[in-house]
């Protein structure tokens, strides 16, 4: 493997991370708080198909972002409405909104534009281009540190740089605002925030609604961004592993990075290596490749990574105790 | 001089707090009936009552949980409304709950600014917090370290992060529910020099008990609260613990138990070396020896936590232990086959757990079917072994309740329609009149009235009397001195000394509960 090779891995580790990452730090918001949310699937793909169809409409990825991330609040605001308001069961709820949105995207994207579920290939404007650093071009030449700048680094749309500037963020809000002491409060503890005299409803919609924010930033990018268009069920899972990205980094946003960018490794080696052939061993067949994402879910959750302590109020709704 | 000062202003200033006409319903449930109250500011005002008296619920309205149906709340002499609880925290009321509001994994220092933050980013919050920590450290005796994990702290010190809270906030009036129920005797006093200094410097604190002996010890005034009226507001001095109880149960109480000396037989357990794993590779219970004679009551004082409720567990067939345990002389099994409640109970032991509401009843079920449970495959409840002959099962718990004085005696409702008292006396029922040779029972008088701790410690020394074997685990050492003829402490998990009851005294107790073995044993 040459060094050009590691570059191009790289970069398209990056590339494929980047939904996954927003779909994590949306579940960390949401589960810090005490809302467990398997519904990121669902929020993810409503949003991938309203940003493309928006964008093929108006031909401006900008609109249709606006479109899709709305298309995610809304289910956000569903969510918050089954396991907040009336206090209902939060896995089933996220289900549901799971299935809704599969079937929903399908069939509406069926009567709209008549293409078995999928929206027009998107061009121009209507995809979200990549950005070049400066001199990206001439500092390529550089060895080792040219094509780290102008490719790894340079050239990717602007979600990614998102995904990544939204790790920092995260962690700052969460351990330095008043925002995340009470949000990370709520998670643990309803009743110290209840006796302290603030809205335990408020802080969980709040993070319902950061939630269905960015999900609906990955799903406009999976559509709009990494693909040009929105074919049915594109999401293929990466809500879920954003779920077991988010236990791998025990809920932190740090951690959160390093999981998200093994995940999009993996999935990047997938790709570039349809077969592989090992010594000693024969080929590896490429369906294994394909799989080892989820094979490495699978593990994670089974307890490999040792003890993950979730938000202790995690999942259950909350009422005043009347005694 | 500052006493004079206090002194008059007791006598001239507005109440500190003054509820009028108070009344709070829930559906058929009359909690608070027409209840005025006025407390003095700068005083420590006691209010005790018997469990369901209504306190609870009174607190709870002053701190914005409920609203009041009816009745006004004066703070200071102006009217105040209180719809929430940050409505009660702006009227400068602060609560310290019976199970404290914290979060466990957050230090000190977060939980002490959490909702009382400054402004959008907290290091300011955290600065001043740390700085006003440090002052009042010094100034009521109220050190823990701002840094601390909550959850790494004592039970008595995460009660010290629940007042800094209130202070924090401003509070001038502080709420204290039930606050010496997990403190050692010595942390209890500590409470109360530190309520002592905050009086004395203005503030005003009511203090919610059942323990007669503390509001005489700490309250310069006291109100009794029954059946969700006020019946009484006395000065402390003025007034005995036996008024008191009178008072709050309606009638004339024996506080002392009237106990013949004990006449002990053969060994009927015989414990050695019980121990238990804890979940996260900790000895809950150390290498635990002891032995209960027939006729006789081993009270097994401590600290709640220090490994009594293993013990418990572990006898009653509900947890695994190593070691030995043999009952008149025989081994039982503490692992594997025959190691569950069921053989304990042929094995003659009779369990009255600590948590009658999970473990001691099915609160859905029915009074018959909770007396039949664990001796459903009984002959008197029918000839085979697949059927339940329900009628008698009936019958013979409307006689069992009659016995018991469980009130009402209907065996067809279900266990939550009773009292905590009346649960317990269930269980009781179930348990002693199956004629056990061993009764092992677990806070047997927790949540329970005033009335009904008489019965139920009755009944237990006739026990006793009729030459049965007794292992009472407790935490409230009025209990253990009052019923045992042998005292055992809990540390950490082992046996740290055993006493004569006659010839021991709470003080030696509470310096064993708190971890210090002295020389001398029994």
């Amino acid at each position: 493997m040459d060094f050009a090779t590691v570059i191009q891995l790289l970069d398209s580790t990056l590339r494929l991370s980047t939904p996954l990452l927003l779909a994590c730090l949306a579940g960390l918001y949401s589960e810090r708080a005490g809302i467990f949310d398997i519904g990121l699937e669902g929020k993810m793909l409503a949003s991938a198909f309203f940003s493309a169809a928006v964008a093929a409409a108006t031909g401006s990825a900008l609109i249709g972002l606006a479109a899709g991330t709305a298309a995610s609040l809304a289910l956000a605001a569903l969510h918050g409405l089954a396991s907040i308001t009336f206090r209902g069961n939060q896995l089933i709820s996220g289900v549901a909104i799971n299935f809704l949105a599969s079937g929903l995207t399908a069939l509406i994207g069926q009567n709209w534009f008549k293409l078995g579920g999928r929206t027009p290939a998107l061009s121009g404007d209507a995809r979200f281009l990549p950005i070049d650093f400066y001199f990206s071009d001439t500092l390529s030449t550089i060895p080792v540190l040219g094509p780290i700048y102008s490719e790894l680094l340079s050239g990717h749309t602007l979600m990614v740089y998102v995904a990544i500037a939204a790790v920092p963020a995260t962690w700052w809000v969460l351990f330095r605002t008043r925002f995340g002491l009470q949000l990370r409060a709520v998670g643990e503890n309803p009743e110290a925030v209840d006796t302290a005299g603030l809205s335990v409803t408020a802080l969980r919609y709040q993070a319902s609604l950061i939630c269905g924010l960015l999900c609906g930033l990955a799903g406009a990018y999976l559509a709009t961004g990494m693909a040009a268009g929105f074919i049915r069920d594109m999401t293929a899972g990466k809500g879920y592993i954003a779920l077991a990205a988010l236990i791998f980094a025990k809920w932190r946003p740090g951690y959160a990075l390093l999981a998200c960018l093994l995940f999009g490794l993996l999935e990047a080696v997938a790709i570039r290596f349809q077969n592989i052939d090992v010594a000693g061993v024969g080929t590896v067949p490429v369906q294994f490749m394909q799989a080892l994402p989820y094979i490495l879910t699978v593990v994670i959750l089974a307890g490999f990574i040792g003890k993950a302590i979730p938000p202790r109020a995690g999942g259950e709704p909350y009422s005043k105790e009347r005694a | 001089m500052r006493a004079n000062g206090s002194e008059s202003r007791r006598e001239t200033a507005a109440p500190a707090i003054e509820l009028r006409n108070i009344s709070k319903s829930f559906g058929a449930v009359r909690a608070n009936r027409d209840i005025s109250l006025a407390v003095a500011p700068g005083t420590i005002h006691g209010i005790v009552g018997e469990n369901g008296a209504g306190k609870s619920t009174l607190m709870s309205i002053l701190y914005g949980f409920y609203r009041a149906d009816a009745g006004e709340i004066f703070i200071n002499g102006e009217p105040t409304r209180i719809p929430d609880s940050n409505a009660a925290i702006k009227a400068g009321i602060g609560m310290v709950h019976q199970h404290f509001k914290l979060v466990h994994n957050f230090s000190v220092l977060e939980n002490v600014v959490l909702g009382a933050e400054d402004g959008l980013i907290l290091r300011s919050t955290l600065t001043r917090a740390r700085k006003l920590l440090t002052e009042l450290a010094d100034e009521y005796e109220l050190n823990v370290d701002p840094d601390a994990i909550v959850e790494s702290l004592s039970v008595g010190h995460q009660q010290r992060v629940e007042i800094l809270k209130a202070l924090f906030r401003h509070a001038d009036i502080l709420i204290l529910d039930e606050p010496t129920g997990v403190l050692t005797p010595a942390e209890a006093d500590h409470l109360f020099r530190i309520l002592r200094s905050l009086r004395d410097e203005g503030k005003t604190i009511i203090l919610i008990t059942h323990k007669l002996r503390e509001i005489m010890a700490a309250t310069d005034t006291v109100s009794v609260m029954r059946r969700g009226e006020m019946t009484a507001t006395l000065k402390t001095s003025e007034t005995s613990p036996e008024q008191l109880a009178e008072l709050m149960v309606g009638r004339k109480v024996l506080l002392q138990v009237d106990k013949k000396p004990a006449v002990p037989g053969p060994a009927v357990l015989d414990v050695e070396n019980l121990t238990i794993e804890g979940e996260r590779g900790e000895t809950a219970l150390k290498n635990i020896s002891f032995t209960v004679h027939a006729g006789e009551i081993l009270g097994i004082a401590g600290v709640a936590g220090n490994g009594q409720s293993e013990l418990l567990r572990a006898l009653g067939g509900i947890e695994q232990a190593q070691g030995t345990v043999r009952i008149n002389g025989t081994e039982i099994p503490l692992e594997g086959a025959n190691s569950g409640a069921d053989a304990r109970r042929r094995n003659g032991i009779a369990h009255v757990p600590e948590d009658r509401q999970t473990l001691g009843l099915v609160m859905e079920f029915k009074a018959w079917e909770n007396i039949a449970f664990g001796y459903h495959h009984d002959p008197s409840y029918g000839r085979t072994r697949w059927l339940l002959d329900i009628e008698a099962a009936r019958r013979l718990t409307g006689v069992a309740l009659k016995k018991y004085d469980v009130r009402p005696a209907d065996p067809d409702l279900t266990a939550q329609s009773f009292s905590g008292g009346n649960q317990q006396k269930i269980v009781l029922a179930r348990e002693i009149d199956r004629n056990p040779d061993l009764l092992i029972v677990g806070q047997p008088t927790r949540g329970v009235d005033i009335g009904a701790i008489e019965f139920i410690h009755r009944q237990v020394l006739e026990l006793r009397d009729s030459g049965k074997a007794i292992l009472l685990v407790s935490v409230e050492l009025d209990e253990i001195l009052s019923l045992s003829d042998r005292i055992a402490v809990m540390f950490d998990g082992e046996i740290i000394g055993t006493r004569n009851a006659n010839e021991t005294d709470e003080k030696e107790l509470g310096l064993l509960m708190a971890g210090i073995a002295e020389v001398k044993t029994t």
